[in-house]
């Protein structure tokens, strides 16, 4: 798995696409004049679809940061998603509708989650690495599924959306969709300033080659540690944007089949790029959802036919495999 | 305080039936230019592993500049001032020769829990790093990819990484391995200059190389100690002959 990580790195930036400025700013334009369209267009839905796909994006950035940059294959990354979610929701639930309440609680407790499971899974590599990731994501789904005061396995309908005492509201759609683009732009920043420091280089160094790190006197757990506790925090801010659109919050949002679309959607955009898992979002979200108007099994058959495809053109699946076996 | 800056005491690996390291006994004394020669698998890099904390000894102490670090990781080892190069080639591949070397200044340079500013133009970082390049002949090639440039620059590049970190000791695990004849020419002048400022332990199978530098040899044969002294003394010694150089000299490499 590390080899088959380090092989897509060599193709970064871009494994389909090379995000080029000319694909970033053509993205971002697109992006910045969803509203517009779907108001000149009668087409609300436009509007709906690309929030849920810049809140995924902002999730994307943030698997980026370790799987990307740090080479930490998280393959539960779903359940910041649903922390997030879940504490937007319970709050609610509770009499607690306040935004500057909910949210700094969405990415505490996924930052806390994330100390636990990065504590306990950095250790380890490859295989287990995953598997122990995925675990964790998967007890997470579990616990909501019992959570009955929260509609356990229906999930809960959120009565209002995060309150900011006036300052913004949320329920206005076209101000929602801006705050998380500005969200996902703003955590873009974050990253590039973030992988650039020195706290970036040490943990790409890590990446690349743990073993020399060590040697010349890194201690690299410390600093994958923080990293994946920043890129759940980050994750958990999705989350709560995610339970503000929708209204709604369900275990389904942090089934592993999630976790499986985000990596995707960073693949494909490129590890280790910037703008690639915004670039990855948007296509696989939109194939997504003019495949799903032909087949109900859209989401069995997009992603891995896009890695099928993105593999084959990047030297085959062979190529893969022959420098997957070390 | 001893004056040794590196002392080993029964120092023992086994790797399942093999002996990788058996009851070790070194003293390097501040300053000492030391080379360990034996046959493959006699365990040359198992003690270099075993030094830099890579490999945990079973049995057997490491005492540095007097203080026991035979339980100490090898992050906290190269901090203490232990710096090794490895056998097989191994640098961080996707990034630039001067941010290799620059990597091994910064872990040098307090903790790294610094987010916001650009690390690569951090002339701190930069210079240190420039400068070590420079010492080994690879200033022209500080921007390109290490994983274009030449074996021969790798192994340089090998040396200026450990070099950066600022050692008192410097492990060197057969700098001049897949080198032709000039670059190992030119890797012998480059031993020969670091030799003045700093404790070396080198491992090599070059022989030339170890008896034109070296003060003391050591030699290894299945992870045991045969002999230890003076150049002279080992390339006279009847059993170190018929162990190593021996056959070093039949292949024709004597
Ligand atoms: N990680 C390991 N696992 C099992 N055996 C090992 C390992 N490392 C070294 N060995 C064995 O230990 C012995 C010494 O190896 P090594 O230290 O690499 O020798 P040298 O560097 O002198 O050629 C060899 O028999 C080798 O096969
Ligand atoms: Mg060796």
């Amino acid at each position: 798995m590390k080899a088959a990580l380090a092989f897509l790195h060599k193709q970064a930036p871009g494994f389909l696409f090379e995000p080029n400025t000319g694909l970033i700013a053509a993205v971002l334009a697109l992006l910045a004049l969803v509203p517009l369209y779907a108001a000149v267009a009668g087409d609300p839905f436009a509007l709906t679809l690309f929030t849920r796909i810049v809140i995924m994006a902002l999730a994307a950035v943030s698997l980026n940061l370790i799987m990307g940059y740090g080479g930490m294959v998280s393959f539960g990354h779903a359940a910041y998603l649903g922390i997030g979610g879940y504490a937007v929701g319970i709050l609610w639930k509770e009499g607690l509708g306040s935004g500057f309440l909910q949210w700094p609680v969405a990415i505490g407790a996924s930052a806390l989650f994330a100390l636990v499971v990065g504590a306990l899974s950095l250790r380890t590599r490859g295989v287990y690495f995953i598997m122990i990731t995925l675990a964790f994501a998967q007890m997470v789904y579990y616990v909501a599924q019992g959570l009955d005061r929260y509609g356990g396995d229906d999930g809960l309908t959120i009565g209002n959306r995060s309150t900011f005492h006036g300052l913004v509201n949320l329920n206005d759609n076209t101000l929602f969709y801006y705050l998380c683009l500005v969200l996902l732009l703003a955590s873009v920043y974050l990253v590039s300033r973030l992988v650039n420091s020195r706290f970036g280089l040490a943990i790409q160094g890590a990446r690349s080659n743990e073993r020399r790190m060590r040697a010349v006197g890194f201690p690299t757990f410390r600093y994958k540690l923080v990293s994946f506790v920043i890129a759940g925090a980050l994750c958990g801010l999705a989350g709560a944007l995610l339970a503000n659109q929708t209204n709604f919050i369900s275990p389904a949002l942090m089934f592993w089949t999630r976790s499986g679309d985000l990596m995707v959607m960073v693949i494909l955009g490129g590890l280790g790029s910037l703008f690639g898992p915004v670039i990855g979002t948007v296509t696989y979200l939109l194939l997504e959802e003019a495949l799903s108007r032909v087949t109900e099994y859209s989401g069995l058959i997009i992603g891995p036919a896009l890695l099928l495809v993105a593999i084959y053109l990047r030297g085959g699946i062979e190529g893969v495999f022959r420098k997957a076996a070390p | 305080m001893t004056g040794w800056l590196l002392q080993t005491e029964h120092l023992t690996k086994r790797f399942g039936g093999v002996t990788a390291a058996d009851d070790i006994n070194l003293e390097l004394p501040r300053g000492e230019f030391h080379a360990v020669i034996g046959p493959n698998g006699a365990g040359k890099s198992t003690l270099i592993g075993l030094l830099a904390g890579e490999i945990a000894a079973e049995a057997g102490a490491i005492r540095f500049d007097g203080n026991d670090m035979t339980r100490l990781r090898a992050d906290r080892r190269s901090r203490l001032g232990l710096a090794r190069s490895f056998q097989i080639t191994s640098l961080f591949a996707e990034f630039s020769a001067l941010d290799n070397v620059a990597l091994a200044v910064q872990a040098h340079a307090g903790h790294s829990f610094r987010f916001w500013k650009d690390a690569r133009r951090d002339r701190t970082l930069r210079e240190p790093a420039r400068a070590a390049l420079a010492g080994v002949g690879l200033e022209a090639r500080a921007d390109t990819r290490v994983d274009r440039l030449s074996h021969g620059e790798q192994r340089q590049l090998e040396i200026a990484i450990a070099i950066a970190t600022g050692p008192r000791l410097l492990l060197l695990d057969e700098p001049m391995a897949g080198l032709g004849p000039e670059e190992s020419a030119r890797m012998q002048d480059m031993l020969r200059r670091l030799k003045s400022g700093m404790t070396i332990l080198l491992v090599e199978h070059d022989m030339e190389t170890v008896f034109a530098l070296a003060d003391r040899v050591t030699v290894l044969v299945y992870g045991r100690v045969i002999a230890s002294g003076e150049p002279a003394a080992i390339r006279a010694d009847p059993a170190v002959r018929e162990a190593y150089l021996g056959e070093q000299e039949a292949r024709g490499h004597g």
